[in-house]
């Protein structure tokens, strides 16, 4: 009776989507997206001001904003307000895990011991991926990637030597920490902004040349506090998700 | 076509939801929603003749034509936030079965139910 | 570019057929296996659909993190039904 019930729902969610999605006036068809005609042109323009000026690898300088990824420019310089609530909600999100796994003690143990060259293995590549993820987070501005996925890699690096390795402890304290400090100087910088230029989070610095390491202004710091902050609160929850048995 | 795919997951992950009785059952059923809605924004931009949105030496300028980056960079930020609410949901899920001892809604009766 | 419709296509339909598979199946450990690889084939519609930043997230967080979480979860309450 309920799975007819609910059948017979989604079936009429179903239809009015489809009908309503594709009768709206002005919906693409997949692949055929205007896209100038659309705000996105004035994140690619580099200038919201919806003058047409050219923008060249390599050679446009002091532009709204220098960075070569068109992604990043709008999630960390003209969308960063939105950026700095997404991170609060990760971060009340770890801090609710936290609180329910609060009086858990000990670590949870798999029935199977890791073998030797596991556990060597892992010794091996823990570092490499470790590297993997500073370059991502400090190339986000260049390359696909930033904070969210170089810190994410991070706390899989993380993971990777809690699998392997039964007595393996990170110290949480200074996890936790770096978190604090990382989200402290983001709301700080927006704060240097605002005495700067009169609106939070602008872009103050030198943007300099498009595609070079040191251009796009304050892109690649705020990323890097991103990329440590999502990075240090992954930790802490596949932490007390690890939390469990009392030894 | 992949639209298309994106919608059926949307309306799986409703199915899901509303069958399922385990709260991890649940939970999966919420992710496929979740996926399902950001492989439909992302479709929303997509240009079939499009490059990606970065700048490279090869395609060195902004005249050419741009995948639309605007449901990129909501996808890309929503993705992260998914898992937090996952994982807290998953928190509450082994609380519940701490103290009731299944993850069957069914099965978890308050002192009314009997 | 006709082989990559093909393509789209092919993952479209393996996108519905795996996630009715997790929905649908009966063993716990199953149902999060299959949202996993329904994971990774998003990951290959996100590049297909020019998004390399969304791609990289997803295949670091959807089918790494999430998974891993999942496992987690189901691994204490197996180790706490054991004890009673």
């Amino acid at each position: 009776m309920k799975r007819i019930f609910a059948l017979v729902l989604v079936a009429v969610v179903g239809i009015l989507l489809f009908s309503g999605i594709y009768s709206m006036e002005g919906f693409p068809r997949y692949g055929e997206a205007e896209v100038s005609e659309r705000v996105s042109m004035s994140y690619i323009d580099k200038n919201v001001t919806r003058e047409n000026q050219e923008v060249v690898f390599g050679v446009s300088e002091n532009l709204e904003t220098g960075s070569a990824n068109i992604v990043t420019s709008i999630i960390v310089n003209y969308r960063s307000f939105d950026t700095l609530g997404e991170v609060t909600v990760l971060f009340v999100s770890a801090l609710g895990v936290s609180l329910l796994f609060g009086s858990f003690e000990g670590r949870l143990r798999s029935r199977y011991k890791p073998n030797f060259i596991l556990r060597t293995g892992s010794k091996v590549v823990f570092p490499l991926i470790l590297v993997m993820g500073a370059y991502i987070f400090i190339h986000g501005h260049l390359s696909p990637g930033g904070g969210f996925p170089g810190g994410s890699m991070i706390a899989s690096a993380i993971l990777l030597m809690y699998l392997a390795d039964e007595d393996f402890r990170v110290r949480i304290d200074d996890f936790k920490k770096t978190e604090g400090i990382a989200g402290a100087m983001y709301v700080l910088l927006g704060l240097v902004g605002l005495m700067i230029s009169n609106y939070f989070l602008s872009n103050f610095l030198d943007t300099g040349t498009v595609g070079t390491l040191f251009s796009a202004g304050i892109i690649p710091v705020v990323y890097v506090l991103v990329g440590l902050k999502v990075g240090s609160e992954l930790t802490g929850i596949i932490t007390d998700f690890l939390k469990g048995e009392v030894e | 076509m992949i639209q298309y795919a994106g919608i059926m997951l949307i309306l799986i992950g409703i199915y899901g939801l509303l069958t399922q009785s385990n709260i991890i059952k649940i939970i999966v059923s919420l992710n496929i929603f979740e996926l399902g809605l950001n492989v439909f924004i992302i479709s929303v931009g997509f240009v079939r003749e499009g490059i990606a949105p970065i700048l490279t030496s090869v395609n060195n300028h902004n005249g050419l034509v741009f995948v639309d980056p605007l449901p990129q960079a909501l996808v890309l930020t929503a993705i992260v936030i998914g898992l937090g609410t996952t994982a807290l949901g998953l928190a509450f899920a082994r609380s519940i079965y701490r103290q009731h001892g299944t993850l069957n809604l069914d099965e978890i009766g308050g002192p009314s139910n009997g | 570019m006709n082989s990559l419709m093909v393509l789209e296509i092919m993952v479209a339909l393996l996108l519905i057929l795996l996630s009715l598979l997790a929905i649908f199946s009966k063993k716990l450990i199953t149902a999060i296996i299959y949202l996993s690889i329904v994971s990774m084939l998003a990951v290959l519609s996100f590049a297909l659909m020019k998004a390399p930043d969304v791609a990289i997230t997803e295949a670091v967080i959807g089918s790494g993190l999430v998974t891993a979480v999942f496992l987690f979860t189901l691994f204490s309450m197996r180790k706490e039904g054991e004890k009673e």
